[in-house]
């Protein structure tokens, strides 16, 4: 676990340096992340290496948005101001675009053949 | 014995306190997951929010102080973000198989994401510094924070639209896929990626990982897209 923790920590660390140094529009874990995946690709023991750990890690990504989620209830007086409007704004466009993107998605992978069998749901899973 | 108030005072000075009490309401938030059978409405960011919020409250502790304690969960993300490039990797194959499907997804859901929240908001009279804060709801926190500062908006306000944003499509995407009868897991995960950021990716690993290696990328592609799109749509609003 330490090990892995490790690794991913220097990925970010060498993304933020980048990112910083060459003036990159991503932010460094974005540029680290990359980097993992380039790693992965030319040394594939690496990723088996992390992947226990690294796996349950993203298992409970929810965790990690706890505190910034927090300052929802520190904003509570500004967002109940404009109440309604921002509450219809939210829900309406976050539904259109989850809709409208799948929709899309689903539509282009059929005029290109590029669907995907094994990457389908089954009818009972949630 | 010690007078109570006094282990309350140093108590509420350390960060010992509230990174427990975040670990724990999180974790009770998780069990109510799955005492639900995974339900997507009982999503455990927000019911670890609406624990800890009520407890800054009846306590009457200040979000700063909270933080102090909290920053060390907080900090995870960086390390989370780099985490999303196991999955990606071993998704590779079909995430080259998927660019047109991804390209159609990223800029219709993008798009309509800015276009549709900034047409209902104006429709209810908000304008201005709100209208702003609102365009780039939809992107991952740092970048649409970035992308507010920018173009006039408050970036306080945007974080919490932010999360809002992502904790409602955490919620709302498994129903709403149903009734669409979209299968693809690819095409479920990018959706609620570009429309949700992380907290819509983080319900789609609950699920299924090919869903959720999909939605990092689309999180990912929207904020480059947000951050070109938002300036233009809000210029179109007169925001």
């Amino acid at each position: 676990m330490i090990a892995t923790l490790a690794i991913i920590l220097s990925f970010q660390l060498v993304g933020e340096i980048a990112a910083r140094a060459l003036d990159l529009p991503l932010p460094g874990p974005v540029v680290g992340l990359l980097l993992l995946v380039a790693t992965c690709i030319l040394r594939p023991s690496v990723a088996e290496r992390i992947r226990p750990t690294t796996l349950g890690l993203l298992q409970h990504l929810s965790l990690f948005f706890v505190p910034a989620g927090v300052g929802i209830v520190a904003h509570w007086g500004l967002l109940r101001e404009y109440g309604l409007g921002l509450a219809l704004a939210l829900a309406g466009s976050t539904v259109l675009a989850i809709g409208a993107g799948a929709l899309a998605f689903t539509a282009v992978a059929r005029l290109t053949r590029s669907e995907d069998p094994s990457a389908m749901k089954a009818p009972g899973d949630d | 014995m010690t007078d109570p108030l006094l282990i309350w005072s140093y108590l509420s000075e350390g960060p010992l306190l509230w990174l427990t009490a975040t670990l724990v309401a999180y974790l009770i938030g998780d069990a109510a997951f799955r005492a639900t059978h995974r339900k997507s409405w009982a999503n455990p960011v927000l019911i670890a929010v609406v624990v800890l919020g009520l407890l800054l409250w009846g306590t009457g502790t200040d979000y700063a102080t909270y933080f102090e304690g909290a920053q060390f969960v907080h900090f995870m993300l960086g390390p989370a973000t780099v985490a999303l490039g196991l999955p990606l990797y071993d998704n590779l194959p079909r995430v080259r198989k998927a660019a047109w499907p991804m390209l159609a997804g990223l800029v219709v859901g993008s798009s309509v994401a800015v276009l549709s929240a900034l047409a209902i908001a104006k429709a209810f009279g908000i304008q201005g510094s709100v209208l702003a804060s609102l365009a780039p709801k939809s992107t991952t926190a740092p970048v649409a924070i970035g992308i507010a500062e920018r173009i006039g908006g408050q970036p306080t306000l945007t974080a919490a639209l932010v999360l809002l944003t992502g904790i409602f499509g955490a919620i709302i995407v498994t129903p709403l896929l149903n009734a669409l009868r979209i299968r693809d897991w690819r095409a479920r995960g990018f959706s609620v990626g570009v429309a949700a950021h992380g907290i819509g990716t983080a319900r789609a690993f609950q699920v299924n990982e090919t869903a959720g290696a999909f939605s990092g990328i689309g999180m990912g592609l929207n904020a480059v897209l947000t951050a070109i799109i938002a300036p233009l749509a809000l210029r179109l609003f007169g925001g």
